[in-house]
């Protein structure tokens, strides 16, 4: 397989998991921003972390618009300039997608295509109704219709291992770069009964992750701060935690460590990352600092990314 | 523009139908208009899912454009068809002599048939082919022969095109639409099927592989990028034929051979059908500054390591100034007679063409020599007085630059626009791959001028395309 | 007899992926010249895969495809050398002299061009031609090193009234071509002036005319003379871009600093 359909691939399934992920942040500030009384300052904080989350603080400091609502969620949905707005993800994706048309089958390419060309009349009306859940669930719905449109009908090949490679590499990137914004309102001093405000930051943690209804079913209780930590970072029935990703991660690698023959640096890191994390304890991880923690995991993920790419000659 | 009334395919001057149409014509006189208006947007949808589009940049708007389809298909007779295959195969097999030829022997040169100069002084002619052996001594693996109908038996080509032409992913996708949008025509007409497009054009490129190749030869579509208006092209035709679709940077030369970067290591490529021009493929032979090719990869082609197609230089075969001699070369490699008429073209350089040309400007289409597009071109009868006379005034400074032609009148086809159906005039492209064998698919690319009494049928001038039916005997 | 020690070396500021190099480095035999031995050396082991192009210029394609800082290329050799006034005969030559009249993007007359070209009187033997055309061409270009680069076209040196050798015989081939004398590059050595062990920073180009009962016929524009035995004849080609001894490109690898080195020396046979 050219090395060139393969990093397109890879990285035409981190634009649409970034564009979900960026749909569901997006989610959460619009409901925090819905929350009674909520001073002015504080709101403006909360949008200021969403920033963070998205990891587009700096580009929209640039841009010199003031931090608002409005402001904010345009920039991160519709902006062309942010090449990590959703728009700008779903451009990509496509892109991506058209440069490898051969290699996706017609119900990949239709959703990425559907999806581009629906996308700014989407917007619009999300605007003119003042609805920008419906757009954001929009998104999200493209994305499982894409995803799925990939898990069922394509071939179970190298291409598809690319494929999934890019969806665990940008989902795990995103849970830990979540974790670590708000890890300040994870911490255990946090421990008694936090005021409304602590409990809907956790509550819209979990629905960030889509994790709520999870949450409830395997604790059996009310979010506390360390098990939504613990829930993310380390149980494997959670399809969007650390370990979920690297669980799905290292079974792209073997396969095609397999296919290939050979195993390079990328099977290296991502089989320690992922032995870590399988005999790692939240209280151990706590103590030792969930920040350090989850900015060591960044770092590593991200060569991990950077290795699969000189492993398959990913050039230009 | 004052032209004699244009032959048309379907219905004769007295009003009869001709033969091939019967069925269609009886079919759109029981279709009501909403339900072909209907169809047509129907094909709209079908053409944008599918992404069949091309692209043009740097105008603003939707970069990526619907050719316009129209969905009344054109009907050639099994007769009518054979007659051109049979013309088109003499043409093109002689089109690659001439290519062999010139870029040997020069056997053609030296007994005087086309003048030395006007092939080695021509910018299409490339210098660093020459003595290059190539398998098969095949040049032009794709042809696209542009062809124009004036009468019911008065068949001309307007122009060959040897290098990269495009539009057969039109012809093949316009049929696939058809096909779903008219079930039932198709069951109740006998129509060629051209699917086999695809492995026919695979199947020559493979014989035209390196002689030195072991095993089954690794066939890949060479690619400027997405960017590129036919890039739907590129890709449809890689999907069809099972190969990769690489760009430039895919591709690297070592140990004097072909690779791709591949996620298993570098792969040797032994045949590119590449759709890239020949002075972007190699930035050490040709302009330094191309991006888009593959440094050393005419190294590798020059030493036999690497097949491609079309060769490198092909365009002298398709040059306007070469075109008229098209007729003689058949005479001179093939000992036959040409069975295609060309377009009776005057040579401006030669005296009594000149003098006949100028007494005749305004009948005549007159075009430089290379000029490409329709620039610089006057068009007789609708020019003014005063065009004509400017016009003549640089015929004469350099009549050499010049070629005249009639001003044909294309034939044409009924064509569903705003106002229902009504004749449109149309031109032809058929496809000709040249292998070990000559391989056609029964079709073609049918362009079609939508405006009324307009005969630029290109697709940036408000042209269509139509699906073309061979009936079968 | 001339003898020959031509160093290039490029090294990069961070390792290169890759490195492609086309080289037309490798003399032939003519009448003038008879190559003794030579030798191209680019420090690797296996042999560099070679064609003859279309001017019968034997080419090489060199390729590092691993990372690397440096690349070197060592061409020695020698070559026993006639003075033949400059009438060169063979190697073999596939093209009708009316090839050698083609423009090509390097030497692409302009009007200034052609005014030098027709500034030559007509009348005379073509012989006389084209040396009133070399006089014409290097009066108005003056030699200065560092004023063009190698896709300086003829035009643009004119224009200028300074270049190179590679300018020089690029302005005269087009006022050749503009008269319809037949004309074409060739990049080689000269061992320069009397001085043995002189250091030049670089090889030589000139080029060739047809004139009618001679045959081709060298014209070293730069130095105002007809090629003698000290020149070494390499490359041929319509313009450089077909003759250049060194075509390359290398993926990555940053800021480049290329050294150069030849020395040609006039040896003695020892009998």
């Amino acid at each position: 397989m050219l090395s060139r359909t393969a990093n397109n691939l890879y990285w035409l399934s981190r634009y649409m998991e970034r564009a979900e992920n960026f749909a569901r942040i997006l989610e959460v500030a619009d409901r925090m921003s819905m929350m009674p009384g909520a001073a002015s300052d504080a709101q403006q904080s909360e949008w200021w972390s969403t920033l963070m989350t998205s990891g587009c603080a700096e580009a929209f400091e640039e841009s010199g618009l003031r931090v608002e609502g409005p402001m904010v969620t345009e920039f991160l949905a519709r902006n062309p300039e942010n090449p990590s707005s959703i728009y700008s993800s779903i451009r990509q994706a496509r892109e991506n997608g058209r440069a490898v048309r051969t290699s996706l089958t017609m119900e990949m390419w239709e959703c990425l295509n559907d999806t581009w060309l629906s996308f700014d009349q989407r917007w619009t009306d999300a605007r003119r109704y003042g609805e920008l859940r419906s757009f954001l669930d929009w998104i999200k719905e493209r994305s499982t219709v894409f995803r799925g449109g990939l898990y069922g009908t394509m071939l179970r090949d190298d291409a598809f291992d690319f494929a999934r490679l890019g969806t665990y590499v940008e989902r795990a990137d995103n849970t830990a770069r979540i974790l670590d914004v708000k890890y300040h309102v994870l911490l255990p001093e946090g421990e008694e009964v936090g005021g409304g405000v602590d409990y809907f930051q956790w509550t819209s943690l979990l629905r960030a992750f889509s994790a709520l209804g999870s949450y409830h079913y395997l604790y059996r209780e009310n979010p506390k701060p360390w098990k939504i930590a613990e829930l993310m970072i380390l149980r494997r029935e959670m399809p969007r935690s650390l370990i979920g990703c690297y669980q799905q991660t290292v079974s792209h690698l073997d396969r095609l460590a397999e296919a290939y023959g050979s195993r390079h640096e990328c099977h290296r890191i991502a089989g320690q990352v992922y032995s870590q994390l399988q005999f790692a304890d939240a209280n151990d991880i706590f103590q030792s600092g969930l920040h350090e923690f989850l900015s060591d995991f960044i770092v590593r993920n991200n060569r991990l990314g950077n290795e699969v790419a000189r492993s398959y000659m990913f050039l230009g | 523009m004052v032209l004699a009334k244009a032959f048309d395919e379907m219905t004769l001057a007295g009003g009869a139908c001709r033969d091939a149409y019967k069925g269609l014509s009886q079919w759109l006189q029981w279709t009501p208009t909403d339900f072909l208006r209907m169809k047509r947007q129907e094909a709209d949808v079908l053409f944008r899912r599918l992404g069949i589009t091309f692209a043009v940049y740097g105008e603003g708007g939707d970069p990526e454009r619907l050719i316009p389809f129209d969905i009344i298909p054109r009907v050639l007779s099994a007769p009518e068809w054979q007659r051109m295959e049979d013309g088109l195969r003499q043409r093109v097999k002689a089109l690659n002599m001439f290519l062999n030829d010139v870029y040997h022997d020069q056997e053609i040169l030296k007994a005087g048939i086309i003048p030395e100069k006007l092939v080695l002084n021509n910018s299409s002619y490339l210098p660093e082919m020459q003595g290059v052996d190539v398998p098969g001594n095949v040049y032009s693996h794709i042809a696209g022969i542009d062809m124009v109908r004036v009468g019911e038996d008065d068949f001309y080509v307007l122009e060959d095109n040897c290098r990269t032409p495009s539009g057969v992913s039109y012809m093949l996708e316009n049929r696939e639409v058809m096909m779903r949008l008219f079930p039932a025509l198709f069951a109740e007409h006998r129509i060629a099927p051209v699917d086999s497009y695809g492995d026919a054009l695979l199947d020559t490129l493979k014989e035209c592989a390196p002689p030195k190749t072991t095993g089954d030869p690794t066939v890949v579509v060479l690619t400027p990028g997405i960017y590129n208006s036919a890039y739907f092209e590129h890709s449809f035709l890689a999907d069809q034929m099972g190969v990769e679709l690489v760009e430039g940077p895919d591709l690297f030369v070592d140990d004097g051979k072909v690779f791709m970067r591949t996620t298993q290591g570098p792969q040797k490529v032994d045949v590119i059908y590449r759709r890239i021009d020949d002075t972007f493929l190699d930035p050490l032979t040709f302009d330094p500054n191309s991006v888009l090719g593959v440094p050393g990869i005419m190294n590798a082609y020059r030493s036999g390591q690497v097949t491609l197609a079309n060769a490198v230089g092909a365009g002298i075969a398709d040059d306007k100034a070469i075109y008229t001699y098209v007729p003689d070369m058949i005479k001179f490699y093939l000992g036959e007679e040409p069975i295609l008429k060309n377009v009776p073209t005057y040579k401006c350089g030669e005296a009594d063409d000149l003098a006949y040309v100028l007494d005749n400007l305004a009948e005549l289409v007159v075009k430089e020599v290379h000029g490409s597009g329709g620039y610089g071109m006057l068009v007789g009868p609708a020019a003014s007085k005063q065009e004509r006379e400017d016009y003549a005034e640089r015929l004469k400074a350099a009549p050499d630059e010049f070629i005249a032609q009639p001003t044909l009148a294309l034939s044409t086809c009924p064509t569903f626009v705003e106002s229902g159906v009504a004749p449109r005039h149309v031109d032809f492209r058929p496809f000709v791959l040249s292998g070990k064998d000559i391989r056609m698919v029964k079709g073609g690319l049918t362009r079609v001028a939508l405006r009324d009494g307009s005969l630029v049928v290109n697709s940036s001038q408000g042209g269509g395309t139509k699906d073309t039916w061979v009936l079968e005997e | 007899m001339i003898s020959v020690k031509h160093e290039t070396r490029y090294r990069y500021e961070t390792p290169a992926a890759y490195t492609i190099q086309s080289l037309k480095l490798t003399p032939q035999n003519t009448s003038g010249q008879h190559v003794l031995s030579w030798s191209l050396d680019c420090g690797q082991d296996a042999t560099i895969p070679s064609f003859v192009d279309s001017f019968g210029n034997l080419t090489h394609t060199f390729v590092i495809n691993r990372e690397h800082s440096d690349v070197l290329i060592r061409v020695t050799g020698k070559v026993e050398t006639t003075d033949v006034s400059g009438i060169i005969a063979g190697p073999h030559d596939p093209f009708p002299l009316v090839a050698y009249l083609r423009e090509t993007e390097l030497t692409q007359p302009n009007e200034a061009l052609e005014d030098l070209a027709w500034s030559v009187a007509e009348g005379g033997k073509p012989l006389d031609l084209a040396h009133a055309l070399m006089a014409a061409v290097r009066d108005r270009i003056d030699y200065q090193e560092g004023e063009t680069q190698v896709e300086t076209t003829a035009a643009q040196a004119l224009a200028q009234g300074s270049g190179v050798c590679q300018d020089h015989a690029h302005a005269f081939i087009c006022c050749a071509r503009v008269r319809g004398i037949p004309a074409r590059y060739v990049s080689g050595y000269l061992q320069a002036s009397d001085n043995m062990d002189e250091v030049y920073e670089a090889g030589h180009a000139w080029a060739e005319a047809y004139i009618e009962d001679l045959g081709w016929v060298g014209f070293d524009v730069a130095n105002r003379i007809c090629p003698s035995e000290s020149h070494l004849r390499v490359a041929v080609g319509l313009d450089y871009r077909e003759a250049a001894p060194i075509r390359g490109l290398r993926l990555g690898g940053g800021a480049e600093k290329l050294d150069v080195t030849v020395r040609v020396v006039q040896e003695n046979i020892q009998q």
